[in-house]
């Protein structure tokens, strides 16, 4: 009797772990300061770079990155201002997917995250816009 | 000996338990992750969420 008691315990306890373990999966942990912060910067500069994406001067890239694809779209005025855009863009990205795979605490996940938003970010583009398919040519959407 | 073999079973549904935490825990939650990156990506690109996703509300004048 005593065991069949402790059994059931033993099957509640583990019942509840396992169902705790299936929650915390069902989402990933977004919300900290820094994924915040790099959000906003990432948002306030995409008022600058959407017209690039128009243009097609700058593709989204197989790897979750943004690239210079077609440096003849960007006139000789702005080819140092589209380049810094560029860079600043893919660093901020980085820091995007490293944060959220620190921030549950799953750093081994960091590929795989930004592989998924690679996928995300073509997926949610603009018809018009060029990105780059699995071997890495350059496609209009 | 039915202690015994209750016992055996105990530690059975532990392993099995264990077994399944541990696959859990490994894989990429991928779905998760996708869910994750949409809203995000939907915040960075200021998609509007009702009826046609794909067109942002920024123009993309501004720099040209």
């Amino acid at each position: 009797m005593r065991a069949a008691a402790g059994l059931l315990r033993v099957l509640v306890v583990l019942t509840l772990g396992i169902a705790g373990a299936a929650l915390a999966q069902a989402n990933l942990e977004i919300n900290t300061p820094a994924v915040a912060s790099l959000k906003a910067s990432m948002q306030s500069r995409h008022a600058q770079l959407a017209g690039f994406y128009a243009s097609g001067a700058v593709g989204l890239t197989r790897d979750g990155n943004i690239a210079l694809r077609d440096a003849n779209a960007v006139s000789l005025a702005q080819r140092q201002q589209v380049n810094s855009l560029i860079t600043a863009e893919n660093q901020d990205r980085a820091a995007l997917y490293r944060e959220i795979a620190r921030a549950n605490a799953k750093p081994e996940w960091e590929g795989e995250i930004r592989a998924t938003f690679a996928q995300r970010w073509i997926e949610k583009s603009q018809p018009g816009w060029y990105y780059q398919n699995p071997s890495g040519s350059w496609v209009r959407k | 000996m039915n202690d015994r073999i209750r016992s055996l079973l105990a530690a059975l549904t532990c392993a099995l338990a264990l077994g399944g935490c541990v696959t859990i825990n490994i894989y990429f939650p991928a779905a998760a992750a996708e869910k994750a990156a949409d809203k995000i990506i939907d915040e960075v690109w200021q998609i509007t969420k009702g009826g046609d996703a794909a067109k942002g509300d920024k123009p993309p004048a501004a720099t040209q």
